[in-house]
């Protein structure tokens, strides 16, 4: 790794990253849909694929953590910005959500997949105005 | 911040992509702050100074 360029090596951490995200994510398609049609009636499959999906979601976690420590100045800030807009937006209206949900003024259940959809979208929002801003 | 870095890298015959590789950045950050839209770090603007050749308050200047 220490012969490497800086354009290689960011090349590099970004493909270890988007091999943990297909992991992670097929992991996720496993266990939401393993446990409704492959194996609904198994507990010890529907608990060995979640704590596979939680395994390979730290081997994501790390990679991203490694990706942004080693990358580019510039993206740092843009990732930084980003995530800090996505993180206040997910938790105001997240909060906001759950609390119309509870007073009923939503006609369905404010589920956890509907935040996991709002923060996605705020942070690949939030990447493209930084990127505009800076690049 | 102000500066005089893309003068002085096409000078020296330089491309965005090779200064980026000799300090360790982007061609895209080199684009940022040579357009003085990104405010290097301290250690990136030493990398700079000591690849360029010149004196950091050479190749920046401080605009209030």
């Amino acid at each position: 790794m220490k012969d490497k360029t800086f354009t290689l090596k960011q090349k590099s951490n970004l493909k270890i990253l988007a091999y943990w995200t297909i992991a992670w994510t097929s992991s996720q398609a496993l266990v939401t849909f393993g446990s409704k049609l492959i194996w609904p009636e198994s507990t010890i499959f529907i608990i060995s694929t979640i704590l596979l999906n939680i395994g390979l979601g730290i081997g994501l976690i790390l990679a991203n953590r490694k990706y942004l420590i080693e990358g580019d100045e510039l993206e740092k800030k843009i990732a930084i910005e980003s995530m800090s807009l996505a993180l206040g937006l997910s938790i105001v209206v997240g909060l906001a959500y759950s609390s119309a949900d509870q007073a009923n003024l939503i006609p369905f259940n404010a589920e956890i997949s509907h935040l996991v959809i709002f923060t996605g979208i705020s942070i690949l929002v939030s990447i493209g105005i930084c990127r505009k801003k800076y690049l | 911040m102000k500066n005089i870095i893309r003068e002085i890298r096409t000078n020296k015959g330089l491309r965005q992509e090779d200064l980026g590789e000799q300090i360790g950045v982007s061609r895209q950050t080199i684009n940022a702050i040579e357009k003085g839209k990104f405010d290097p770090s301290l250690s990136t603007a030493f990398k700079l100074s000591k690849s360029l050749g010149l004196k950091i308050e050479e190749l920046f200047q401080f605009d209030e």
